[in-house]
């Protein structure tokens, strides 16, 4: 292996933030590297700070580091500065920890959590001497691994990775490091042949392995080359959290990172059902971790970082089992956590939850931040987000009552069968909440902010023309213009990032060429707005002969082969389609953890239960209690087999 | 700052290596969590948002490394100083050494302000990386040294202005190449030894590199810089600080 640092170091002299390429986190490890041992390079293609904190690719680097087998390192995507001068002295990519030629390692895997990464992907596997195709790479090269939620359409990312990990990485990483240390010690003989092994591993799906069919624009048939590849691909899920106390020794950098703190995840999986939100579909069933190991991950964890702050994280952690008295807890242990703050990220809407934040943020009270996702109860029912008006008025009543000043709330835009009444449903909810909040302070704000919302695989909203630049751009300005001296104040996500997020999320193989053809014209850091411009992903489209439109703002139908129907996240597609059409029907589901099974798939089919401690539900919210959930008027569905319009309609 | 039920603890440690890129704020992070570490009864602020009452002696910047660098601690109550420096090292990440502890007198003042004197190592090249010819190196130091000013131009607040260094230089030394043989572990380049002044108006290492390449009509590229001392002057003397105020030896000097 090549030692880079050498030549790294008179690079950092010149670049912002030189910290970000030296390592050294407390919780590091500087690996041995060794003939028996198959050596990953865990990629996350994002900025250091973005990338450091981010809890899968951590807990591989010690599930892997633990191996006698494997070993593993990380690194993170270059910024502008660094990637320059890399270039112009031929320095390629190298991982932090040992500072390691990138190129030189077993296995080069990336963790995707977003789509608009996708060229940075390219770029980093291109700093480090890797062909970026699939098909140019020789025995030689490492083999292109991705995982995370993004990975569950992985068609984008075809020509580029070698083998993804759809579902937890817990246990696949074990069994690809043993396929990969099989053909190493061989000798590395044909890619081929070790792609076509890791195929046959559950939850790695190797797209050389299959061919598509294409009738005209649309996808006639996805079918795998050979009889022992699977026809479908089925996610992997771990059983139990409990069996994975990880990280136990979660990275502390020495820069300022985001989410800088100790992270302990609580559950994984969510079954509120919100139908926009991909997460909660693909990570099914819930799987809470005990509350004992928790409170010593928790104690262990603070004792052995330093950090002052812990988070609890999950999709929705006040629907942990017992959350009120875990808070209670780790708040009144002074020994274990003395002079800590704890803060909950994704709380539901609703006083109890309120509650929890004032009985863990005792002093210092600035802001709080919701998220009702719509502006109306009628819209709020179909994207099943089930928090009523009062629900809201009585969080936000709560907040500003007990000395909180500023309060945030999250908005998607551009919602299925939205009308412009949902969307000025955003600034009335908003102008209610600076009311409330008048009562209590003359300082009380709030903030809307919203977002484009991206139609994302394996969610009931799959279907779904997504709205177009202009007309997301044109309820923005409906509510900039409605919110003006309101005292509210109005934030929003860039449409034309959404739209190209859009080609990228529901893309099939052909959207490939597009991603290598922005990369090639400097389309990198795609996440960053000063870095981003739509013209270069629509001259891409044009170059391949493709229409945004097909891809972003039509319809799908239920007869429609989708570019990731060979990719199962346990979700059936009866149950999706159903579930589309209950949301045209403004038709609200309650949680499947405390009311009968709906038999989504994942339970039944991957043999998994819910792993929740209380039969229960939570205190406090009215989803899952079955409150008021009124049926809206009829939508018939074939509508939507007729195009936006009619389905904007309503 | 202090107050007289405390223990005031004063630390002193190196930057080494890889660390010395993280910036002074990185390092004071990385301080706060090794004392928590380790479970030091940290005093903190009141108010709002309280933080423990730690305060650092001046900035470094980022890139230079550091045999000497100083911190002054407040705890609640008294603790072993002498295992203070194995602790925290082993708290602190790889380069940050905790090299010396003393427990402060109450009411000493603070490094920021009584530390007035500090010293570097700077090894020089040309832009290229190539060392520098030491006749022309010492040429040039003697040139500027017995001018009466240096001028650079410094941007402060967006507002260019041109400052006379020449009273913060204590003295610019080129040594022998025999004197630091450890020092330029990258070749041979020539070695300055900069004393500095850090009041009224201190100056930066870079910037006398600066002065020097306009005076000698060179380029000059530290390809290292190593901070090796600072002093708290008093009475004439230069004392380090960790012995200027430390407890013990102010109750001996008392007892004497």
């Amino acid at each position: 292996m090549t030692e880079l640092w050498p030549r790294v170091e008179p690079l950092l002299a010149g670049v912002e933030k030189p910290a970000r390429y030296i390592g050294m986190e407390r919780g590091s490890v500087r690996p041995v590297h060794r003939p028996s041992a198959v050596s990953w390079l865990l990629v996350y293609p994002d900025t250091y700070e973005i990338g450091l904190p981010n809890q899968g690719l951590q807990i591989l680097y010690e599930i892997l580091n633990e191996r006698e087998d494997a070993l593993a390192e990380r690194a993170y995507a270059p910024w502008l500065d660094m990637d320059a001068a890399m270039r112009a002295q031929g320095v390629p990519l190298f991982s932090v920890d040992t500072h390691h030629h990138a190129g030189e390692f077993d296995v080069f895997a990336f963790g995707l959590a977003a789509e608009l990464v996708y060229t940075n992907v390219l770029e980093c596997l291109d700093l480090a001497g890797v062909p970026v195709r699939g098909e140019d790479r020789r025995p030689e090269h490492p083999i292109v691994v991705a995982g995370g939620h993004s990975v569950f359409n992985p068609e984008p990312m075809a020509d580029f990775v070698d083998a993804f990990v759809i579902g937890d990485g817990e246990e696949a990483v074990g069994e690809i490091t043993e396929v990969v240390g099989a053909w190493k010690r061989g000798g590395r003989a044909s890619r081929e042949a070790v792609l076509r092994d890791l195929a046959s591993i559950p939850g790695v799906y190797v797209p050389s392995m299959y061919e598509v069919d294409y009738d005209g624009p649309a996808i006639a048939e996805v079918r795998p080359r050979f009889d022992d590849v699977p026809e479908v691909v089925e996610k992997r899920t771990v059983a139990d959290l409990g069996d994975w106390p990880y990280p136990k020794r979660q990275l502390v950098p020495l820069i300022e990172v985001v989410h800088d703190r100790l992270n302990v995840e609580v559950f994984r999986g969510c079954t509120r059902g919100c139908r926009f939100c991909q997460a909660g579909m693909i990570t099914r069933p819930v799987r809470e971790r005990p509350e004992e190991q928790v409170r010593t991950m928790v104690r262990e964890g603070l004792r052995r970082t330093g950090y002052d702050e812990v988070a609890l994280t999950s999709l929705s952690t006040a629907d942990f089992s017992g959350i009120d008295g875990l808070v209670a807890g780790l708040v009144n242990d002074q020994e274990g956590c003395g002079n800590v703050s704890l803060s909950l990220p994704s709380l539901r809407v609703d006083a109890f939850t309120v509650g929890i934040a004032s009985e863990i943020q005792k002093v210092r009270r600035t802001g709080l931040t919701f998220a009702p996702e719509g502006g109306t109860w009628r819209i709020r029912q179909v994207i099943n987000k089930l928090i009523s008006d009062d629900d809201l008025f009585a969080a936000v009543e709560g907040a500003y009552s007990q000395g909180w000043q500023r309060v945030k709330l999250y908005f998607l835009i551009g919602l299925p069968t939205e009308m412009d009444e949902d969307t000025l449903g955003i600034s009335e909810l908003a102008r209610e909440v600076v009311k409330i909040g008048r009562k209590y302070t003359k300082k009380a704000s709030a903030t809307a902010s919203v977002g484009g919302f991206v139609p994302k695989a394996h969610t009931p909203f799959q279907w779904f023309g997504q709205n177009g630049v202009e007309e997301l751009r044109r309820k923005v300005f409906l509510l900039r213009d409605d919110l003006r001296k309101s005292g509210a104040t109005l934030k929003w996500h860039d449409p034309a990032a959404t739209f190209a997020e859009g080609i990228a999320s529901r893309g099939d193989r052909r959207i490939g060429r597009v991603i290598e053809h922005v990369w090639r014209n400097g389309g990198i850091f795609q996440e960053w707005s000063e870095r981003f411009d739509l013209t270069r992903w629509l001259d891409a489209m044009a170059a391949e002969g493709l229409d945004p439109d097909w891809y972003v703002t039509r319809h799908r139908t239920d007869e429609e082969v989708l570019p990731w129907d060979h990719i199962a996240a346990g979700l059936h597609r009866d149950f999706l389609w159903d579930d589309w059409k209950a949301a045209l029907q403004e038709h609200g589901l309650p949680d499947c953890r405390w009311t009968p099974c709906y038999d989504c798939g994942v339970c039944t089919d991957f043999a998994l239960e819910h792993v929740v401690a209380s039969p229960v539900p939570p205190a406090g919210g009215s989803q899952g209690t079955g409150q008021g959930l009124g049926f809206g008027r009829e939508v018939p569905v074939e509508l939507i087999t007729k195009g936006q319009t009619q389905v904007a309609a309503g | 700052m202090r107050g007289d039920s405390g223990f005031p603890v004063r630390v002193r440690f190196t930057k080494h290596g890889k660390v010395r890129f993280i910036s002074h704020r990185d390092v004071a992070r990385n301080f706060e969590r090794a004392f928590r570490i380790e479970q030091l009864p940290l005093a903190f602020s009141e108010g709002f948002s309280p933080r423990p009452k730690v305060s650092f002696g001046l900035a470094l910047s980022v890139g230079y490394e550091s045999n000497a660098e100083y911190l002054d601690v407040e705890l609640t109550e008294p603790v072993d100083v002498e295992a203070l420096p194995d602790a925290l090292t082993a708290a602190l990440p790889e380069g940050i050494d905790v090299t010396g502890t003393c427990r402060l007198l109450d009411r000493a003042p603070a490094l920021q302000e009584s530390v007035s004197t500090v010293q570097f190592l700077v090894a020089v090249t040309d832009a290229q990386g190539t060392p520098l010819a030491r006749e022309v190196l010492a040429t040039t130091v003697n040139q500027a040294l017995s001018g009466d000013s240096l001028v650079v131009t410094r941007t402060r607040k967006g507002r260019e202005s041109d400052d006379d260094i020449l009273p913060a230089i204590r003295s610019i030394v080129l040594l022998d190449a025999t004197a630091a043989p450890e020092f330029d572990t990258a070749g041979d380049a020539p070695v300055l030894e900069f004393t500095l002044a850090t009041q009224p108006r201190g100056a930066r290492p870079r910037e006398v590199l600066d002065a020097l390449a306009q005076v000698g009509g060179i380029e000059l590229h530290d390809r290292r810089v190593l901070r090796t001392h600072q002093w708290i002057e008093r009475g004439g003397a230069r004392l380090e600080p960790l012995a200027a105020d430390a407890f013990t030896l102010a109750l001996e000097a008392r007892a004497s």
